[in-house]
């Protein structure tokens, strides 16, 4: 196991691969690629949070100069229901082809009724003036509560509610429920010396990616098509875009570009299947680059969430009865991470008397997409503001209350599987003794402690391994590198090969080179992609020792593989000079051909991310100004495989947490029009907001992975919402439950105390 | 009806016909292929368009391309040598400053000219002058840490 071994280039810092190519803007994003002739296209969005479309004229806009091709709802095939596989927000194929382009009805502020390709953008834009809609309105479900209310108007006519245990007497707004449980929870609860019993509300919030999504799209008269796009999985552009236009898969070839962000975002399709189309219409190839505007419109927001919890604690702060009742916005479609969210929220602690409701809720906001640990954000706010609210009033150490309570290798998550080695308590140490938690608070200051947790997942994975004949190395693989991966490949490779990781270079390639992999997303690739490119990596070394072993006339088994080369077994009486790759790839002329392994795998085994975070916040009694004062990221990597980049992720995440906590929301009028669909007015943390994010990293290895690795990308966003909340909390002297914690909150919560 | 323009970009002349309405960024994109500069947001709020304009730093998404004639624009293309990388620019890489790298060149730019104004600059005064320059993936920390050993090191000062 990994604990054991001595890492000659894995836990290193080099310098990425493309790191200059970034560094100098050398390297091409989704909107920095185009074709000779291209046409612009831009897309007509609703301008109702619901309505029913009566008609579309376009002939108008058609005429119109520079124009080349309109489409509407009506130029897409009908696409039957299915589930979409291994995507990270998951879903239905229908719903997917409903939010590309509206039909019948539009269900969001910014749906997509029409595009349009012209010669320039401005062109299209003016033709996009032309297009005749009528539209009649009806009323906007914005709410949960109005979404759930008894005569809500209904989003989805047709939609029945599924998981309840009878099926439903009529279509309504509720997309599914799921419920789950165990023990007896009222015996729990009259066992309990303290019950904590609230709600916890988060706001809809957006990735925020600073690259809007963008593609060109090419259609040829064989009905071949080609995709250029930033994307998280081009793999996924391709299943998705090929059933929203009634495509084969293979009639497809997605290129994707490098990516500006993604964060769950870009695991859909929005732009692709339009342009396609545009581009079939026309006979041109179609750049679509949305505006920031549009992608906060129309694009993946994170589900807002209502969560009443009931936790029942005794009196030395055993967990002994939970209740969870969560509300997810789905947004316009079925499909918000609920069903994570319902598994994560009280994934950390051993509880015997459970019972956790999970709903998926309809409203007239865009279709939310998958954000960084789907569904987990939200719910660990919700337990980790009870878990600190506890602790106070039992007058128990918070990281002490939460080692009590913490569940260990051996335990049964809540959500099902026996946790194999796992680091939450190795965090909670590590918190408990850090310089953060141990040095005295600055006058008026609140500390906060929260726990963060994700599944982390496998999926399926390809990777070939290229020996090019001087020895150096091409890693050829198909997830989009969106923080680093390809560093993390390279350095596996150079590990497994025990070549220098500046002989390899990694290549992101399209659809039709390089073999399937799912989305990059879900904290999976430096997991399972990086599995495949070890496994190829010995498929290689699998084929130099059998060709050392011919030319020494002598058989595999005498052999093996060290220090990068071929050697004769220690014993065995070969006289041979030990065979480097150089050596063998030198000769494959010679040898029986090109040194070329491969991989596919379905990698199992992604082990479980724990984190705990600290913080310290100043609340300004003035203006209710929060201000992050420190900030402290604790992160079981399974194995670090570059430190500075998992550093990075842990950094990052801490950061969108810290703005999901304080800033970010969605805001809508009355008719559910978002009123702050631009960066002035969504305001993401920027560097003047901040201090240094302190890391550390703990390495308890991932058995299921050849060198330890387990996903770290996702669980670093969990944890800082009740971070922050906790200590602005205490800050304050008020228990704040709903987000974000905005000044005129903070205010109105002191006002009230 | 179209606006000739005659520019200095990175030192070299060039000219160009564009829209009175199209911007800098636009038109560095489109008509001159230099697509290191980026649009994040096309209204001046996130600095990933970040070029200097007569040595002043500035949003190419919110100047006219035709606002140009006879001054000199540098942009992102301009910062490395043949032989060599800006500090600024090895520091990024080394200190893993950039994740998905869109806002990279946006923060290069910006941080060059925070350097030449100030040489010396705190943390305070770097997470200041880079406060429009948004970055979503890194947090910021490591970025930070690249601009100060980036102006150390180009103190003479050992980073
Ligand atoms: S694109 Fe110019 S500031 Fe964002
Ligand atoms: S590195 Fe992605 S936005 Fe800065």
């Amino acid at each position: 196991m990994s604990e054991a071994m001595d890492f000659k280039v894995i836990g290193t810092r080099p310098i990425r691969p493309d790191g200059v190519d970034k560094v100098t803007g050398r390297a091409s994003f989704g909107a920095d690629f185009s074709l000779p002739g291209m046409l612009e296209g831009a897309v007509l969005r609703s301008p109702h949070a619901h309505a029913r479309i009566k008609s579309i004229n376009t002939d108008k806009a058609l005429a119109a100069p520079g124009v080349k091709a309109v489409v509407t709802g009506a130029d897409f095939p009908q696409v039957a229901a299915g589930a979409i596989e291994g995507g990270e927000g998951g879903g239905d194929f229908a719903d997917l082809a409903g939010n590309v382009i509206a039909r019948g009805k539009v269900r969001y502020h910014g749906h997509a009724v029409a595009a349009v390709a012209a010669q320039s953008r401005a062109q299209a834009l003016a033709a996009l003036a032309l297009i005749e809609v009528e539209y009649e309105p009806l009323p906007a479900v914005l709410s949960l509560d109005a979404a759930l209310a008894e005569s809500a108007p209904l989003i989805d006519e047709g939609l029945m509610t599924s998981g309840l245990p009878e099926p439903a007497a009529a279509p309504s707004n509720l997309a599914s429920v799921i419920e789950m449980g165990n023990g007896d929870l009222e015996a729990g609860f009259a066992e309990a010396a303290l019950i904590i019993e609230r709600r916890y509300q988060t706001p809809t919030v957006h990735q925020g990616y600073i690259e809007p999504h963008a593609c060109v799209g090419r259609w040829g008269q064989d009905d071949q098509a080609m995709l250029w796009c930033c994307t998280q999985g081009a793999f996924d552009v391709r299943s998705m875009t090929a059933k929203v236009l009634g495509q084969p898969v293979g009639s497809l070839k997605v290129i994707p570009s490098e990516i500006g962000g993604g964060f769950g975002g870009k695991t859909t399709v929005y732009l692709e299947p339009l342009a396609l189309q545009l581009s079939k219409k026309s006979g041109r190839p179609v750049r679509m680059v949305m505006t920031r505007e549009e992608v906060f419109r129309a694009t993946g927001p994170a589900s807002a969430a209502t969560i009443d919890l009931r936790m029942g604690f005794s009196s030395d702060g055993k967990i002994t009865a939970a209740e969870a009742i969560m509300a997810y916005e789905a947004g316009a479609f079925p499909g918000s991470p609920v069903g994570p969210g319902t598994m994560c929220v009280f994934a950390p602690y051993r509880i015997a008397n459970f019972r956790i409701k999970g709903m998926d809720v309809l409203v007239n906001k865009p279709k939310a997409a998958a954000y960084r640990a789907p569904g987990a954000p939200q719910a660990l706010f919700a337990t980790e503001s009870a878990m600190d609210e506890a602790a106070q009033k039992l007058g128990i150490d918070p990281i002490e209350l939460r080692l009590r309570n913490a569940v260990e290798e051996g335990d049964s998550a809540i959500y099902g599987p026996k946790f194999g080695p796992i680091g939450l308590r190795a965090c909670l140490e590590a918190a408990a003794a850090h310089p953060h938690y141990t040095k005295a608070k600055d006058a008026g200051v609140g500390r906060g402690v929260a726990v963060g947790f994700w599944f982390n997942v496998g999926l399926q994975s390809s990777a070939e391994v290229h020996i090019n004949e001087d020895g150096t190395v091409t890693v050829i693989e198909g997830n989009p590198d969106i923080g680093g991966s390809r560093a993390s490949m390279a350095l596996m490779a150079a590990e497994t090969l025990g070549v220098p990781y500046e002989s390899v270079r990694v290549v992101v390639a399209d659809t039709e080179t390089a073999g399937f992999s799912n989305v990059t997303g879900g904290s999976r690739v430096t997991f399972a992609t990086g599995m495949a490119v070890v496994e190829a990596s010995k498929d290689i070394i699998a084929q130099c020792c059998s060709r050392a072993a011919s030319l020494w006339s002598t058989d595999e088994d005498m052999v093996e593989w060290r220090d990068g080369a071929v050697h004769p077994r220690p014993g065995v009486n070969v006289e041979a000079t030990p065979l480097s790759l150089k050596d063998l790839a030198g000769q494959a002329g010679r040898m029986g051909g090109p040194l070329l392994g491969k991989a596919s795998l379905n990698a199992r085994g992604a082990g479980p991310g724990f984190s705990v975070n600290l913080c310290d916040a100043l609340v300004d009694q003035e203006t209710g100004q929060v201000q992050v004062k420190a900030f402290t990221a604790i992160q079981d990597a399974g194995k670090a495989i570059h430190p500075s980049y998992v550093e990075g992720q842990l950094q990052g995440g801490a950061v969108q947490g810290i703005g999901w906590a304080l800033n970010e929301e969605y805001v809508y009028s009355p008719d559910g029009i978002m009123e702050n669909a631009g960066f002035l007015d969504y305001r993401i943390p920027v560097a003047s907001d901040l201090p240094m994010i302190e890391t550390q990293i703990i390495e308890v290895p991932n058995p299921g992975h050849p060198y330890g690795v387990r996903g770290v990308g996702e669980t670093p966003i969990v944890a800082p919402l009740a971070a922050v909340a906790n200590a602005v909390s205490a800050s304050a002297g008020v228990r704040m439950t709903e987000l974000p914690l905005s000044p005129p909150r903070v205010l109105e919560a002191l006002d009230q105390a | 009806m179209k606006v000739h323009v005659q520019t200095e970009v990175n030192g070299e002349a060039v000219e160009f016909l564009c829209d009175p309405t199209t911007t800098l960024l636009e038109v560095l994109r489109d008509n001159l292929g230099l697509r290191g500069s980026k649009e994040g947001c096309g209204t001046g709020d996130c600095g990933a368009c970040s070029v200097e304009l007569d040595g002043a730093l500035a949003c190419s998404c919110l100047i006219l391309a035709a606002e140009t004639q006879g001054r000199s624009v540098a942009t992102i293309e301009g910062v490395a040598t043949p032989e060599a990388l800006h500090p600024l620019q090895s520091h990024l890489l080394k200190s893993a400053g950039l994740q998905c790298g869109v806002c990279t060149p946006g923060i290069v730019v910006a941080a060059k000219h925070l350097l030449e104004q100030d040489p010396n600059p705190t943390e305070e005064a770097v997470r200041y002058f880079l406060a429009g320059n948004l970055c979503r993936c890194t947090g910021y920390d490591k970025i930070i840490r690249a601009v100060l050993d980036a102006a150390a090191e180009m103190r003479g000062e050992a980073a």
